[in-house]
């Protein structure tokens, strides 16, 4: 699994949230056109699962197809059929200009090809909307059960799997790259169709006005595709310079303005300014010349179009004189010339569209593929009535398989017992935590609960008899009465403001604008920490659950609120078994069980007393609080 | 947008430039297609001739033209026209003109002896009508003029009877001709002057078929030099938008940011970081694509439109009205389509957001969503965002399929249009085939620009979001301004820190965040602050270096007012140490070194050992060359507090601000960290921000703050008796047994 936006932070460390890379949308940015550049792996395979997603839909795909030809070939015929009104007209004229007798421009002969040519016209229009029309459907459909599928994919992954990967990754698989994988299918499966349609049609037409022109086009043609692929290959080295350089710019620009407070007052702005002015200059270089090329492609095409056209004009005037095609032919070859170079360029550039589609739709099925939790024991069984007791019996565990951090553990936890775990920041106290709650599988030995090892459990019967708050606290965009209710989703509204009563919120929420209905922002940042905290109490109130597990504030709120949130968890640890990841020293002196943990192991368990009594790390972590105001 | 056009201003030149060379191109490809009329009319139709004006004549066939000029007329055709006579050649003249023209060996022959487009231009007005009334006499006699009086005997030649005639006679003959001339359609007389312009070739011996191919050629290759040079103006005009677009995107970046380096907290707070980093960044791309789109396209626009519109006007008035409608149609099926998409397009980028919402939420509460066993919840959730946002995206879709078919139809309603009405223009002979074919191609190039156009009108609001965004940056007025004369702190000063009366609230906020402080901060000294979240310690101290300035009272040091002298030489007396760590991507000795780049090795090393981070330096490979990336994201909280620590300290500065700084560093450590800066600071002046109470226990002065004001001033000791807010700080971090021992 490739980390693409090289941000190896772990997930779930206060790491910011990643926005999509790039912006989304129609119109924004140019699809295929510059190629992303990025092949997929594994082509077939691929392409092979996305035919999977496509196969419900084949009825309307083969709909789409057949529409597309035929619209396809309806634009192909009409410039031939008008070109034999403008020869009918050119010889009534003729004939008429000699004194031939009785010549005139015959009109009923034009009119019915006029009347012919409409309904054609319509009809391959209207070809042609149905076609775009069902596929948009089409890509539409594909496009919501990718994400559908990513988003239960999710849910089922184990909590493992987030260890190594940005969740700005798995954010931008359900945006850019099912978006990308949408609208490429929207454009690339019926361009193919009718660009290809295009080309044999023309072709055919041409070669059936005159072989002699139709080759003098195909010789000058092909130089235009020669052109465009030279273009686009230095139009893409200096699209990626531009990119380079605009990455420079942009980071040092994004460096000292979050850093402006540190550059003033040290006085660096001049600094500043001459690196960035470095940085500026090779932007400018590598952006104008992207820009030109980018923008040469369009005369030259279009001159190579003309000498085309005027291939055509000089060919066609002499053949015409010598009686080999009509006027009207001339009219119509010029039509198809033009018409002809539009499919080549977008053949040309389907391989890259379809390429950048793989790439993104390979990182999708990639993720979909990823190995999920182990599955539940087929005979699970069901705890009737949880006293609480927890029982660590040789306990061995490592994130990863060689590296153990947990050996030999063995703990019991009596009904109603406060298990207390300490140790410096890093220290990898929420690992019990995840043990606990079956984010992760131990690798010997057995976790019990009421003397039942937690893996002959269903996992969601063993998680909700337990309540956690975690330092982090954790709610969503939504109002702070579904915030609360979360906890248990089938409570009433009175339930909900009896929990939130027990937690001691009840009269913050009051105190808010629009109370119990105040939707908390995208952010979560227009209630304080010490409120969040309160709520996720309150939530935990909710469940009502046998086993507790709690994450003591560290981070400085006000006294009032920290003495609100001590009562409050105070209340909610009565008569329930808990497991407290503790920073204060009240909390762990009080503590039946104290697991004291440094990078990542338990080094030491007891209580307060026999830890002191042993002199070891959590003694000396205990003492090193105080020897800043002990002189000596 | 127009805020914008001002700082055009010095690409003027090149502007009117790129003015000039889409002219010329407009001009190449408009005329284009009327080289394609003149093959199809000239070329084909005419087989390569001009005009009524041939080349050589017979002196016989002269003479029977001459009948229906008048004596004007005639004097004007032997003006022009040279006798070529057997007899009154040299030899050498002979033989080579009768290779020319082999009926000289016949008769005399005239040749035309003049090449001024003038004088052609009016022979041909002379020579078509009598061509005319020849041709028509040779067909179907001469009754056609004389009202059916003359019948002529069996045998005689109609032109020996005409040239026998009295000249009253003949000038009435004359006059009839000219009058049923006046009534037939121009094209009609230029057709049959051509065809007997042609047939009198064949009678002298030229071969017909070479000037054909000879005119064909010819235009054919003015057409290759015109597409060449079209091509040329093209390529120049991308060249130097480019350059323009790219200059202009240059500038105006590091316009933005000198300006925002100039920005105080204030204009920070205003804008917020993140969204001055969009404005520097991606506002001004922005800005350089549409550039080089209105440079290219936009003004190429209207200059091809009016040039159709008058070239195809120059084909034929009578159905412009096409171009008119065609136009018309383009720009409503634009609009419909924009005005019908419009709103699901504002509303796309809204629902984009929830769905990466909803997502963020569920991974960033991974571990919630299982513990509550919420995962169906979830999915609903997730699921309406996505039904929501599909939908979205599909009707815009299906909109935007529309646009191509119905554009189709456009253009080929409009080509049918032009066929069929074409074809009535050219039945009554106001207008030739080739002609109406030239009108198609111009109808089409004229319908591209307006496409092309609108297209850019749909681009254009984004970019004027992005230009108003960045012309906000470039207008905002600074808050904080250095003083016109400023007053200097001089070589050697005492870092006194005095605070009188300092009140302050963010601009524009209703709220006071500090009121009425006063204390006085003693060099040699620590002066510690603590308090609660939103207490305003930390807004407190960033009043010094004056990342914002006082709302009112004052702040002195050394007894002068900081708002008395430059933020330059102000700032040199400060070391600060942010609350959050700012590192710069680079080395840490060129981070340490970022406030005193003439600090030597030794210092820098000093610095380092002092702020407790020799150690690790040391213990890493490259030492001090360790490279930091941005933001020191390499470095553990820890690590970067003790370098941001360090860069103060190789400062030495008067006045050191530790906002905070200790926070991410641990017990033992930060005790170290303490002792050996005790040390150091000697007679500086030091101010400490901090949140545990025993990083701050042993300061000279403790002052507590409590919703912005002072509660409490004094040592530890003398705050745990009399200061109730510091005594609830300290008995929530630390028990009571621990406080007093």
């Amino acid at each position: 699994m490739s980390m693409r936006q090289g941000d190896s932070s772990q997930f779930g460390r206060g790491t910011q949230p990643r926005g999509p890379g790039r912006p989304f949308g129609p119109g924004g940015g140019h699809p295929g056109m510059m190629g992303s550049g990025e092949k997929p792996r594994n082509f077939k395979n691929t392409m092979k699962n996305l035919i999977q997603y496509l196969k419900p839909y084949r009825v309307s795909i083969i709909f789409v197809l057949v529409l597309s030809i035929l619209s396809t070939v309806f634009s192909i015929i009409g410039p031939k059929i008008m070109g034999k009104a403008t020869t009918k007209l050119f010889e009534g004229l003729v004939a008429k200009v000699s004194h031939v007798p009785g010549a005139a421009i015959d009109f009923t002969y034009i009119g019915h090809i006029v009347l012919a040519l409409i309904g054609l016209y319509a009809f391959g229009s209207l070809c042609a909307y149905f076609q775009g029309y069902i596929m948009a459907g089409v890509s539409m459909k594909v496009t919501y059960n990718l994400r559908k599928s990513i988003s239960e994919k999710i849910n089922r992954l184990p909590l493992k799997y987030f260890d190594t990967q940005a969740y700005g990754d798995v954010l931008s698989r359900v945006t850019n790259d099912v978006d990308t994988v949408g609208m490429n299918l929207n454009q690339s499966l019926s361009q193919i169709v009718s660009s290809v349609t295009m080309i044999i049609g023309v072709l055919a037409m041409m070669f059936s006005i005159s072989w002699l022109m139709t080759v003098v086009v195909l010789l000058v043609l092909p130089m235009s595709s020669v052109f465009v692929t030279f273009v686009v290959r230095r139009t893409q080295i200096y699209f990626k310079r531009q990119q380079d350089y605009l990455g420079h710019v942009n980071g040092h620009v994004e460096e000292m303005y979050s850093g402006h407070n540190v550059m003033k007052a040290f006085n660096g702005e001049e600094k500043s300014i001459k690196q960035f002015d470095g940085l500026n200059k090779e932007l400018y270089g590598a952006a104008w010349r992207s820009q030109f090329f980018s923008g040469i492609m369009m005369p030259v095409t279009q001159f190579i179009g003309n000498l085309g056209y005027v291939a055509v004009c000089i060919m066609g005037g002499y053949l015409a004189i010598k009686r080999t095609i009509e006027v009207g032919d001339i009219q119509a070859f010029i039509q198809y010339v033009r018409s002809f170079t539009m499919p080549i360029a977008q053949v040309a550039n389907i391989a890259n569209v379809i390429q950048s589609a793989a790439a993104a739709a390979e990182r999708v099925f990639e993720f979909l593929a990823e190995e999920e939790e182990t599955p539940e024991v087929t005979r699970p069984v069901k705890l009737d009535r949880v006293t609480g007791r927890v029982t660590f019996n040789e306990v061995y565990f490592g994130y990863i398989p060689d590296k153990t951090i947990i050996s030999c553990f063995s703990a019991d936890v009596k009904s109603g017992q406060k298990v207390a775990i300490v140790g410096p920041t890093g220290a990898g106290k929420t690992t019990i935590v995840k043990l606990l709650m079956r984010f992760y599988d131990v690798n010997k030995g057995s976790i019990m609960v009421d003397g039942v090892d937690i893996r002959e459990l269903r996992r969601r019967d063993l998680r909700s008899t337990f309540g956690m708050v975690l330092q982090d606290a954790w709610l969503f965009n939504d109002t702070i009465r579904e915030n609360i209710r979360y906890g248990r989703l089938n409570a009433t509204d009175d339930e909900v403001i009896a929990a939130a009563k027990t937690a001691y919120v009840d009269h913050f929420i009051h105190a808010l604008p629009h109370g119990y209905d105040m939707e908390i922002n995208e952010e979560a940042s227009n209630i304080s920490q010490g409120q969040k905290q309160l709520l996720t109490i309150a939530r935990a109130v909710l469940a009502d659950p046998k086993i507790l597990i709690l994450d003591e504030a560290t981070s400085s709120v006000d006294t009032r609120t920290e003495v609100l949130i001590q009562q409050a968890m105070e209340q909610l640890l009565k008569g329930r078994t808990s497991f407290i990841i503790a920073h204060r020293l009240s909390t762990i002196r009080n503590a039946d069980i104290i697991l004291v943990m440094n990078n990542g192991e338990i080094v030491e368990q007891g209580n307060h007393r026999e830890l002191l009594a042993a002199n070891g790390f959590y003694a000396s972590l205990y003492y090193s609080q105080f020897e800043s105001y002990n002189p000596k | 947008m127009v805020k914008l056009i001002k700082y055009l201003k010095p690409f003027a030149g090149q502007i009117f430039i790129i003015f000039l060379l889409l002219f010329t191109q407009a001009m190449t490809d408009l005329s284009l297609p009327s080289y394609m009329s003149r093959i199809v009319n000239v070329g084909i139709q005419q087989g390569g001739i001009r005009n009524a004006v041939p080349e050589v004549i017979r002196a016989s066939e002269m003479a029977k033209l001459t009948l229906f000029m008048d004596d004007n007329a005639q004097a004007a055709v032997s003006d022009d026209y040279i006798l070529l006579d057997k007899d009154k050649l040299s030899p050498d003249d002979y033989a080579q003109y009768l290779r020319d023209y082999p009926a000289l060996a016949v008769g005399a022959i005239y040749k035309l002896d003049t090449s001024e487009p003038a004088e052609i231009d009016k022979l041909d007005g002379i020579l078509g009508g009598p061509m005319l009334i020849v041709t028509t006499i040779q067909q179907g006699g001469i009754s056609a003029f004389t009202g059916g009086e003359l019948v002529l005997p069996e045998g005689v030649d109609p032109f020996d009877l005409l040239a026998q005639m009295p000249s009253a006679q003949l000038a009435a003959i004359r006059e009839m001709a000219a009058e049923q001339l006046a009534s037939a359609p121009e094209s009609m007389i230029t057709q049959s002057a051509v065809g007997y312009v042609a047939a009198e070739y064949q009678a002298i011996g030229i071969d017909v078929g070479h000037i054909q191919t000879r005119y064909i050629l010819s235009v054919g290759g003015r057409m290759l030099l015109l597409a060449l040079l079209g091509a040329a103006c093209s390529i120049s005009v991308g060249f130097i938008s480019a350059r323009i677009a790219a200059a202009f995107a240059r500038d105006t970046r590091r316009k933005v940011f000198v300006r925002v380096g100039n920005f105080s907290n204030s204009e920070f707070d205003k804008f917020s970081t993140a969204s001055l980093i969009t404005r520097s960044t991606n506002d001004i791309q922005q800005i350089q694509m549409v550039l080089v789109m209105l440079l290219r396209f936009v003004f190429y626009a209207p200059i091809i439109g009016i040039g159709g519109v008058i070239m195809a006007l120059g084909q034929n008035v009578s159905i412009s009205w096409i171009i008119a409608a065609a136009v018309m149609a383009v720009l409503s099926l634009v609009s419909v389509v924009f005005l019908v998409s419009m709103p699901k397009f504002k509303l796309m980028q809204k629902l984009v957001d929830r769905l990466n919402l909803v997502t963020r939420e569920i991974l960033t509460g991974l571990m919630v969503v299982r513990a509550f066993n919420t995962q169906g919840y979830e999915e609903r959730k997730f699921d309406r965002a996505n039904v929501n946002l599909t939908g979205n995206q599909l009707f815009v879709n299906r909109v935007m399929v529309f646009m191509m078919p119905a554009m189709m139809l456009i253009m080929n309603g409009v080509m049918l249009s032009v066929i069929w009405f074409g074809a009535k223009q050219v039945d009554l002979g106001a207008m030739q085939v080739g002609n109406m074919m030239a009108f198609m191609q111009y109808t089409m190039q004229i319908i591209m620009a307006f496409m092309m156009v609108s297209m850019v009108f749909i681009m254009l609001p984004r970019a004027a979001v992005s230009a108003q965004r960045i012309s906000e940056v470039l207008e905002t007025e600074l808050v904080i301004n250095d003083p016109e004369n400023p007053q200097r702190f001089g070589g050697d000063i005492k870092g006194q820190v005095e605070f009188q009366g300092v009140s302050f609230k963010y601009p524009e906020a209703e709220d006071y965040v500090l009121r009425d402080i006063s204390f006085i901060a003693q060099p040699g000294q620590t002066t510690a602050f603590i308090g609660g979240t939103g207490s305003g310690k930390s807004t407190l101290v960033n009043l010094i270096p004056r990342f914002y300035d006082v709302t009112e009272g004052k702040i002195l040091i050394n007894n002068i007012d900081i708002r008395d002298v430059t933020q330059h030489d102000l700032r040199d007396r400060i070391g600060y140490i942010p609350q959050r760590t700012v590192l710069f991507s680079g080395t840490i000795e060129s981070n340490i070194k970022y406030a005193n780049e003439n600090a030597s090795g030794g210092e820098v090393e000093k610095a380092a050992e002092i702020a407790q981070a020799l150690d690790f330096i040391q213990k890493s490979e490259s030492g001090f060359e360790t490279t930091v990336a941005q933001g020191g994201a390499n470095l553990s909280g820890g690590q970067k507090q003790r370098l941001s620590i360090a860069r103060a300290l190789v400062k030495r500065p008067e006045v050191y601000i530790f906002d905070d700084s200790f926070s991410s560093i641990d017990f033992k450590t930060d005790a170290a960290l303490r002792r050996a800066l005790k040390k150091e600071t000697g007679d500086s002046t030091v101010l400490i921000v901090g949140q545990r109470i025993s990083t701050i226990m042993n300061a000279d002065q403790i002052i507590v703050l409590d919703k912005g004001r002072i509660v409490g001033k004094g040592t530890h000791k003398t705050l745990m008796e009399s200061c109730e807010v510091y005594r609830e700080l300290a008995l929530s971090q630390l028990s009571k047994e621990e406080l007093i021992s």
